[in-house]
């Protein structure tokens, strides 16, 4: 038993340090974008380098995850993966008994660092789909369907209840869209978005009231110009004023006098946008769009459907993060707690993408296997 | 799981996951779109709209007030200075709880029941992100405990002004009066573009009156600010235009003399340059120290000087009005001389009581018995009662009035302060005005001795006193001479051209008052004689000792004690000097004191004395006299031995 698991041991090693095999446009297209970042980041941060330093070292930490997960094949993921869903799961039970954040509750004390489980979710809620829906005949019937939504609204359940809507939705949106590539019929698709909708004035009931103002407000933040209409305000503000070609690099007013608020996090976008201005802001678009298809390229290559479905919808959900923390910036999103991939200071974010990526690096490096 | 393995049509699904992906991917293309377009709309359709407000948002223009103007004397001697101060400022938008704010600054910067008052009635008037002063004048100790706790309190800060000082303290309130906080009152009158970033305004005096001259023109700056509000860098200074200096005609060692000369009695004096209208000295006893006022008196030093029973806030100089006595009766005989009812050589017999033909009643001269037969001279320089009565009584009141109004009487002088009062000149209209009766001629007889209705202030009495010694042309008094537009600036004098041609037309009658208005100082039986004593000059004056109350009585009192006569009367001294060619004519006032020659006389001399010493002893124009003299000159007159005091009017109303 231990001579086995030994030599599994010492194989899994092998493969591991064999040469890398990652896809080159991706990866490029991944090193401009954090590079943007630590540009963006300096300028947003008044030039702290220890600020553009420290996100630094966590794309280098980030890069090194991404380089071991790329040798990881597909199928010991997927060997892996309801285990890593019901741990990640489980550490999310774990934040609500004892967990402790800034007035919501998201973080766990690791006593070297604090860490956010439901970021974990990112990822193994797609990868807990795949897997489901991986042996399955698909498209999925309803029974299926069944299935995958109580995968998604466990976890999602207790993210909202942190508080945490916008990562919640993430989370949701991310197995959803391991569904949706599995070819779920459109009229079911149609009825369950009818439903979905039908259920929000319910979710309005169960929302809290800071949650319900930040809707209200982006419906009209002139009438909370110091509150929750702020960060509203002052984020169009500076993405107005930026122009077509931007006020130039390190000369955003607004995020320099401390107008725009989390203009280092979630806010970073608008102070891009000033700076840049709308030829900047198309081609970090351009960016992303060449980031995303990459991914759903490397997806309609895999062999197998878990391979597919996780890369397929780990694309797709990077799409979301930059839809949404966009549309805030941009006023026509409320207000939540959404980073711009790659560009956001923040260690949780981009580690746990470049994570992401690693498995997608995998895909890619093992496309060509079966199993 | 084999079997349904086997099952799974690889081939299909992959075709199917290619189509989803690429719908899939549409839709992203879509999403990010529509995202561009959003960016888009803001930054080409809306820019101009929000690099408007990015730049509403961080430049914040700030007003520069205008240093206030200074105040000098006629020689330079500076009056009101302004000397740098830091005080307490609140920007009440960054402030989150402001009670408990104040309450925890209470402890570091004690702060009184009147700062936290005024700050609160500022509070509600000014807008949130304007900062709103707190406390006034920091002690070091305070900037330095306040330094080390500021980070406990956004939105407060320590902000250096310039603070106004009067370096003379009381010597000068009741002249150029005092600056005090602007309120929330000030603030709906005021001109809030001018005013702006300035905290105090002229409340009284000259500071009041020429508060437009004095304030200047603010500047303002554009400045950067971050979110918090607090100063990044200047853009851009516009420079405010300080407020123009002015000076005044006061000489500072004249004015210092007649506050000493009073010993602290209650009482003013003024004196003014008959050739212009120049005020040269004016004082108001008592008076208080206006550096209370500036950052606002406080209740207890307020109190004080309300509960004083002498009123040092009373401005007895302008606002004080006392019957004038004896003291108008030369110009009174000028009028005679003027108006052709009598010559200088008419005479009128003193015998004691004088009565209106075909009346009972009595009006008593001062001396018992009378003086005999006097002309107009002689009934100057002894105060004789009889010949005024007569005389006036010939005029009728309607002449009167109409004489002694053009000396200024019954009006304000359009001395150049504010809230002067015009007193009271008898006539008839006014007492149907007034009373809604009919003028009787007794009540002509003792106006002829400046008493009754009739009432003026010191300052009418000097203006009356200055328009007769510069021969009859009147000048308002002026007490500011000059301004100045800047430090360096060249003076700019004011303009102040006489109010008309002469009163007087035939010269001649000038040369007789005078002459007479000599006798009282040189005369051997002149109510003043004596007072010239020593002084090179030749001084023509006349006393004025008016009754307090209404006598209830015809009869002689024979009470000489000096108290209980003072608690009766009001004591007038006027004189102007040199007489052959008037240069200064003063009037002092003691409103308690028992005879105008002996208690106000001497006033006036030290009045006359310093005027004399700051020109360094020798008046241009005016005829030295020999050394030995006080009995020199033509005016020496043929009394008999008159003995000292003769004392001014006892006056009889009905």
């Amino acid at each position: 038993m231990i001579a086995v698991a030994y030599v599994r041991w010492r194989r899994f090693l092998r493969r591991v340090m064999t040469r890398p095999r990652i896809d080159v446009p991706l990866a490029i297209g991944l090193l401009t974008l954090a590079l943007a970042g630590l540009v963006t980041l300096y300028s947003a941060s008044n030039g702290s380098l220890a600020l553009v330093g420290g996100q630094a070292g966590r794309f280098v930490l980030g890069g090194a995850l991404l380089l071991l997960i790329s040798r990881i094949p597909p199928p010991v993921l997927r060997n892996w993966t309801p285990w890593l869903y019901v741990g990640s799961t489980a550490l999310l039970i774990l934040v609500v008994v004892l967990g402790e954040g800034r007035g919501a509750d998201r973080w766990l004390n690791l006593g070297v660092m604090r860490f956010q489980p439901s970021e974990l979710l990112k990822l193994t809620m797609p990868m807990m789909v795949a897997w489901y829906l991986h042996p399955r005949q698909l498209p999925p019937g309803w029974k299926d369907i069944v299935v995958v939504g109580v995968l998604i609204a466990i976890p999602a359940g207790l993210i909202a209840e942190q508080p945490d809507l916008g990562t919640a939705l993430l989370v949701a949106a991310a197995g959803a869209f391991a569904l949706f590539l599995s070819g779920m019929a459109w009229w079911r698709i149609g009825l369950l978005i009818g439903a979905v909708a039908g259920m929000i004035p319910v979710g309005w009931h169960f929302m809290h009231q800071y949650q319900r103002d930040r809707i209200l407000t982006l419906l009209n933040p002139e009438s909370d110009p110091l509150g929750n209409g702020w960060h509203i305000i002052q984020s169009q503000i500076a993405v107005g004023s930026g122009g077509i070609f931007g006020k130039g690099w390190q000369h955003s007013t607004q995020s320099r006098l401390d107008f725009l608020p989390e203009h280092t996090t979630d806010f970073i976008f608008a102070v891009f946008s000033e700076e840049f201005g709308l030829v900047g802001v198309a081609a970090l678009i351009a960016l992303y769009a060449f980031i995303i298809g990459r991914c759903l390229w490397i997806a309609m290559e895999a062999r197998d459907t878990y391979s597919r479905l996780l890369a397929g919808a780990i694309g797709m959900s990077f799409f979301v993060y930059v839809f949404v923390n966009g549309g805030m910036v941009a006023g026509m999103l409320p207000v939540v707690g959404v980073p711009l991939p790659l560009i956001s200071y923040g260690g949780t974010s981009a580690v746990s993408l470049l994570v992401s990526f690693g498995v997608l690096m995998s895909i890619h490096a093992h496309r060509k296997m079966h199993d | 799981m084999k079997i349904r393995r086997s099952i799974k049509d690889n081939r299909g699904e992959s075709a199917l996951f290619r189509r989803r992906a690429l719908t899939g991917f549409v839709l992203i293309l879509l999403g990010l779109s529509m995202l561009v377009g959003r960016f888009a709309f803001l930054q080409v359709m809306r820019h101009d709209e929000f690099v408007t407000r990015a730049q509403n948002n961080r430049v914040k223009p700030r007003a520069l007030p205008p240093a206030r103007g200074l105040i000098y004397d006629r020689n330079g001697v500076l009056l009101a200075d302004n000397v740098p101060a830091f005080r307490l400022e609140v920007v009440p938008e960054q402030v989150p709880d402001m009670p408990a704010m104040l309450a925890q600054l209470g402890k570091i910067v004690p702060l009184g029941r009147d700062d936290l008052d005024a700050f609160r009635k500022l509070l509600t008037q000014s807008q949130r992100f304007e900062s709103v002063p707190l406390k006034m004048h920091l002690t070091e100790d305070e900037i330095d405990r306040f330094a080390v706790n500021r980070w406990r309190f956004p939105g407060v800060d320590v902000v250096p002004y310039l603070i106004r000082r009067y370096p003379f303290g009381r010597l000068f309130s009741h002249v150029i009066g005092y600056v005090g906080r602007i309120d929330a009152n000030d603030l709906q009158q005021l001109d809030p573009v001018r005013y702006k970033g300035t905290s105090h305004i002229g409340r009284s005096g000259l500071e009041r009156s020429y508060e437009d001259v004095l304030h200047g023109t603010p500047g303002y700056e554009l400045i950067e600010v971050n979110a918090d509000g607090r100063t990044q860098r200047v853009l851009e200074t516009h420079a405010p235009t300080p407020g123009k200096n002015l000076y005044l005609s006061i000489d500072v060692r004249l004015q210092k003399a007649a506050a000493a000369a009073f010993d602290g009695r209650p009482g003013a004096a003024v004196a003014i340059d008959p050739r212009n209208g120049q005020v040269l000295a004016m004082v108001s006893v008592p008076s208080f120290d206006p550096n209370l006022f500036v950052n606002g008196i406080s209740q207890t030093d307020y109190s004080a000087l309300t509960g004083d029973q002498d009123k040092p806030l009373y401005n007895r100089a302008l606002r004080g009005v006392y019957p004038p006595g004896s003291t108008v009766k030369p110009l009174i005989g000028l009028g005679g001389l003027e108006t052709g009812l009598r010559t200088p050589e008419d005479t009128v017999v003193s015998t004691g009581v004088f009565y209106i033909p075909g009346q009972q009643r009595g009006y008593r001269d001062d001396v018992r018995g009378g003086v005999g037969r006097v002309d107009l001279e002689q009934a100057i320089e002894m105060s004789v009662n009889t010949y005024f009565y007569k005389l006036s009584l010939d005029m009728g009141i309607d002449r009167f009035s109409a004489w002694m109004g053009k000396f200024g009487f019954g009006r304000p002088t359009g001395i150049d302060l504010m809230g002067e009062s015009p007193g009271v000149l008898p006539s008839r209209e006014w007492k149907a005005a007034h009373f809604k009766q009919p003028w009787y001629p007794g009540e002509t007889v003792i106006a002829g001795i400046g008493q009754g209705y009739w009432a003026v202030t010191p300052v009418q009495l000097a203006h009356a006193i200055a328009t007769f010694a510069g021969h009859g042309v009147a000048y308002a008094p002026r007490l500011v001479m000059a301004t100045q537009a800047g430090m360096d600036a060249p003076l700019k004098p004011l303009p102040n051209p006489p109010g008309g041609p002469s009163l007087i037309r035939n010269p001649a009658d000038w040369d007789v008052i005078n002459k007479g208005m000599q006798m009282v100082i040189y005369g051997a039986r002149g109510t003043g004689y004596g007072l010239a004593k020593g002084f090179p000059y030749l001084i023509a004056g006349k006393s004025g000792t008016a009754e307090r109350f209404s006598r209830t009585t015809s009869a002689y009192n024979n009470d000489k004690n000096t108290a209980y006569l003072a608690s009766r009367h009001r004591a007038w001294f006027v004189a102007y000097a040199p007489a052959d060619h008037p240069q200064i004519a003063v009037a002092a006032l003691l409103e308690s004191g028992a005879w105008g020659a002996s208690d106000a006389g001497p006033i006036v001399r030290r009045i006359l004395d310093a005027w004399l010493a700051a020109h360094g002893g020798v008046i241009q124009g005016g005829e030295r006299l020999p050394s030995s003299s006080a009995s020199a000159s033509g005016a020496a007159s043929a009394g008999g031995p008159g003995k000292f005091p003769v004392s001014g009017s006892t006056g009889a109303t009905p």
